[in-house]
């Protein structure tokens, strides 16, 4: 507490103007950065993965798996921020149990376990179901027993079986786009609700989250795919990651203009938040927002891709576009987060006055377990892929 | 087992789950607080919450900014002393002749205010007690993921600390700045009207204490009440009232720089 205390201390020297004397303890901190900024991943994995079953996208289907076992990566690790945030984190599963249907925030634990129990698992079962049979015979030992587990009793390999493993994994990923839309456009409700907060509240947040979770989730597989094929010493498939940099730069545009129109539409309204939100701005959001999140997250990268559309680059030079754009784009969307969440609580509601956010470094809301939150995602998709390895190669060939 | 089969154990047995846990915890409940017992006179003893509906009203011309409220709150409710944490709190507005509006509230005005200007530059000035304005309409309620902060019958919100799990969603939703994350507890903490004392007919601690009687607490309904008497010969004003949400504090001659 005493640590809180000095914290706290000084956050009020660092006040500009007024602000209510129960705003100087910032709430949402770090953490909540994160939490959304995992959930957008998962949802833009997600809705990739999708492309090429619904849409019939073939070129990028030596993502297909990868995208489906990295949404789960991260949907496992996603709540975790979440519940290391609460007061009483014993008590997180009240949320389940008792919910207030009329809180936003209460529909959570349902549209999150709609999404890993309906949508993600069984899709990944029907899409592996086959390799898992087969594995399951040909390995030995404890993976043996864990595939056998994993076959849930269901191993008939006839062909009429697989047919239907096929049809059901297609009818999931219909069900499944609505469902990420909905698990991402979610958590931008939860923000965009806020009346009390004119940096926040805003019919168009949840847009605005599900199309940056979009963008967010087709980089991190570009960079994803690239790193992983380094490490196979496998050739890069150049017309997956075309493909895929096409869908960055579109969604890309999407997101931008949408958050262009939110920009003009405050500026031109002109409400009373204005001048402290534009003080905001200039002020604490100038790096985050105008240098990492519109210069270097957005429209760097856009141009860079426009540029591999608009003029013949060689491969070598394509892929370092990519590469590159991936990484800044996802720097960018999470100053996106960054800049929303934290933003947000920077002015005081009487909107007289600036705060500042200093983070801890390492308690329990400090930026060691934002990081450990960051990597363990990873942790967990290098286990999933040395379990159920989602390349073409270790596909199983049934012999007819 | 066939793959019909298993796609309707996929379906069946995690909601089963979920159902069956709630079961459970249902049933864990009623052990606690056997169904049928539950009636308002074992909360409340003989005091009938129906007959009552509360309200505040703060003159603004009457505060002297002596900041007694804030330090009788702190010690009736047990908030932390340090200047972080606040039930209520006092503002100052000073409106400069230059037209520069300045507002103040050091240590919430629990020590009063020292003078910063020369009365030749002040074109008018005055104190606003803040606190929770138990709204009608609370957006803190409607966030709230379990429940644990309500409105209870005779119209005061409430948190519920035994429940709280400390999310700070309804920190976040309110308007007003009136809650607080209370660091022993980690859970929100924010002005009860002093309920454990209205409940038996006295007067919140804040009211109780204030030397000039800017305070006025009571009920709007009967009229021989101070509020019914306070809301009959003021012109009123609210925090916020384009919010909606339908504020319970009512202040007198409230000026249009108070945010």
């Amino acid at each position: 507490m005493e640590e809180l205390f000095e914290r706290l201390a000084f956050s009020v020297k660092e006040v500009t103007g007024f602000i209510y004397p129960n705003e100087i303890e910032l709430h949402w901190s770090i953490l909540i950065v994160v939490y959304p900024y995992l959930t957008g991943l998962v949802a833009g994995a997600f809705i990739l993965a999708s492309l090429e079953r619904v849409f019939n996208v073939k070129e990028v289907e030596p993502t297909y798996r990868l995208s489906l076992l990295t949404a789960l990566a991260f949907l496992i690790v996603a709540p975790l921020p979440l519940v290391a945030h609460l007061g009483h984190p014993e008590r997180a599963f009240e949320i389940f149990l008792t919910p207030n249907f009329r809180s936003a925030m209460a529909m959570f634990g349902f549209v999150y376990a709609w999404y890993l129990l309906v949508v993600l698992l069984v899709e990944l079962w029907f899409e592996y179901r086959k390799d898992i049979v087969v594995w399951s015979k040909k390995e030995k030992g404890l993976k043996k027993v864990i595939y056998l587990i994993l076959t849930l009793g269901a191993s008939d390999l006839s062909e009429k079986s697989i047919q239907f493993d096929k049809k059901a994994g297609k009818l999931i990923t219909i069900i499944g786009i609505p469902s990420a839309f909905l698990l991402h456009g979610y958590v931008g409700f939860i923000f965009g609700s806020v009346k009390a907060n004119p940096w926040w509240s805003s019919v168009l947040m949840p847009v605005v989250f599900l199309f940056s979770a979009i963008v967010s989730g087709i980089a991190l597989m570009i960079l994803l795919y690239m790193v992983i094929t380094l490490f196979r010493r496998k050739p890069v498939d150049m017309s997956c990651m075309d493909k895929l940099a096409s869908f960055l730069l579109y969604a890309m545009i999407l997101d931008f203009s949408l958050e262009n129109l939110d920009f003009i539409h405050r500026i031109y309204e002109s409400e009373e938040s204005i001048k402290i939100l534009y003080q905001l701005l200039i002020s604490k959001l100038f790096i985050s927002m105008v240098v990492i999140q519109i210069l270097l997250g957005t429209i760097v990268p856009m141009v860079f891709l426009a540029w591999t559309k608009l003029a013949r680059l060689p491969d070598e030079l394509r892929r370092l576009i990519y590469f590159g754009s991936a990484i800044l784009t996802l720097i960018g969307i999470f100053s996106i987060r960054w800049n929303v969440v934290i933003g947000g609580q920077l002015f005081s509601k009487s909107l007289r006055g600036l705060t500042t956010y200093k983070m801890e470094l390492l308690g329990i809301e400090g930026l060691l377990v934002a990081l450990l939150f960051l990597v363990l995602p990873f942790i967990i998709l290098y286990i999933l892929v040395a379990l159920f390895p989602p390349w073409k190669e270790a596909e199983v060939e049934l012999e007819a | 087992m066939n793959r019909r089969d298993l796609l309707k154990n996929l379906l069946i047995i995690p909601p089963g789950i979920f159902l069956g846990g709630l079961f459970l915890k249902t049933l864990s409940l009623l052990k606690k607080t056997p169904l049928g017992k539950i009636s308002l006179e074992s909360i409340y003893g003989k005091y009938n919450p129906h007959a009552h509906y509360y309200a505040m009203g703060i003159d603004i011309d009457k505060c002297i900014g002596c900041g007694r409220c804030v330090e009788a709150c702190k010690i009736e409710n047990n908030v932390p002393r340090e200047p972080f944490f606040f039930r209520t709190w006092v503002e100052r507005y000073v409106i400069t002749v230059d037209g520069e509006t300045k507002v103040d509230s050091p240590e919430g005005g629990i020590h009063g205010f020292p003078e910063t200007l020369s009365e030749k530059e002040i074109l008018r000035t005055f104190f606003v007690p803040k606190l929770c304005n138990h709204c009608d309409n609370p957006p803190c309620v409607q966030v709230c993921p379990v429940g644990a902060t309500y409105k209870t019958i005779d119209g005061v919100v409430l948190v519920d600390k035994d429940y709280c799990i400390g999310c700070r969603y309804c920190i976040q939703a309110c308007p007003y700045g009136a809650r607080y994350l209370h660091p022993e507890t980690h859970t929100a903490d924010k002005c009860t009207f002093c309920y454990h004392r209205i409940v038996k007919g006295l007067q919140p601690a804040c009211v109780e204490v204030c030397p000039t009687g800017a305070r006025i607490f009571g009920e709007v309904k009967p009229r021989n009440n101070p509020l019914a008497r306070f809301v009959r010969f003021n012109k009123l004003g609210v925090l916020k009232p384009y919010l909606n949400t339908g504020p319970k504090v009512y202040y007198a001659n409230l000026d249009k720089e108070v945010t």
